[in-house]
């Protein structure tokens, strides 16, 4: 029930995430374990600063979280953490925040007919 | 109208949803009561509900469906278990086969509303929500009526599947 533009705007972003071959072999072998953005580096033939580029576009859509440790930037997928109750929770109070306020706008309104 | 609180418990699988209303008891009753005003709420813009049968007493039953974008229907049903008119109701709220039928291979969430006049003036609405496993409420985001971001995660796995 959800179709409101944050959302719309949600799922291109995963889309667009998920449409580069790069992005998606680094989504795979994040959910396989943790990665360093510098063992990425080494892994594709790009600058460290482009596999930044493709870690950053997977974290705007929410696929991965990075983290520092030390010298190092780790990366980790989230997919676990979207398909939880938590969020599950999350979208439903999504579709009832924008249910209820379509339900007060109705509700103010002006009764056709109704007294002055 | 204004959100009071919403409160979820992932444990059990529970959502409750606190608003209050500048509006008396009947016309916020009145929201579920009448279909024509169910319908303008009930779906997002993008997906209108339409209510096909209301029958909002105990033993009743309301059907409806929204339709997407793409011309797509998506039917829902609500078996009703109590009602106190105009302060609570009880229902069952499932999913439809394409031929509107109850299908009982997909979850139901079972939804408690009371509605009550506050002391200092208005309305104060709590509206339940309790799913009956996290399976079920993730199977609930995936069906047809959550498009979005759920269905798309839903295809990550096919997308991410070695070719």
């Amino acid at each position: 029930m959800v179709a409101d533009m944050a959302e719309e705007q949600r799922v291109d972003r995963l889309f667009q995430a998920l449409a580069d071959a790069t992005r998606r072999d680094i989504l795979q072998r994040a959910m396989a374990g943790e990665l360093s953005i510098s063992a990425l580096a080494r892994d594709y033939p790009m600058s460290m600063a482009a596999v930044q580029k493709h870690v950053a576009v997977l974290e705007r859509a929410g696929l991965v979280t990075k983290q520092r440790r030390g010298r190092e930037q780790l990366v980790r997928s989230s997919i676990e953490t979207v398909r939880s109750a938590h969020h599950l929770l999350d979208e439903l109070e999504a579709i009832w925040r924008e249910r209820m306020h379509r339900f007060g706008e109705v509700l103010a309104e002006p009764t056709q007919g109704g007294t002055p | 109208m204004s959100m009071t609180s919403i409160e979820k418990d992932v444990d059990a699988l529970s959502m409750v949803v606190t608003c209050e209303f500048d509006a008396p008891v009947d016309a916020v009753w009145e929201l579920w009561a009448d279909p024509r005003k169910l319908e303008r709420w009930w779906g997002p813009p993008t997906y209108p509900a339409t209510v096909v049968d209301h029958d909002l007493v105990a033993g009743g039953r309301v059907s409806y469906y929204m339709t997407g974008p793409e011309g797509d229907q998506h039917g829902g049903w609500w078996r009703v278990v109590a009602v106190d008119a105009p302060h609570s109701f009880e229902i069952e709220d499932g999913f439809a086969d394409e031929d509107g039928n109850e299908n009982p291979d997909l979850p139901t969430t079972t939804m408690r509303v009371t509605i009550e006049a506050k002391p200092e003036g208005g309305t104060r609405m709590v509206t339940s929500s309790t799913f009956p496993s996290r399976e079920a409420m993730e199977q609930m985001l995936e069906m047809g009526l959550e498009e979005g971001l759920s269905a798309a995660i839903g295809q990550i796995d096919a997308i991410l599947a070695p070719g």
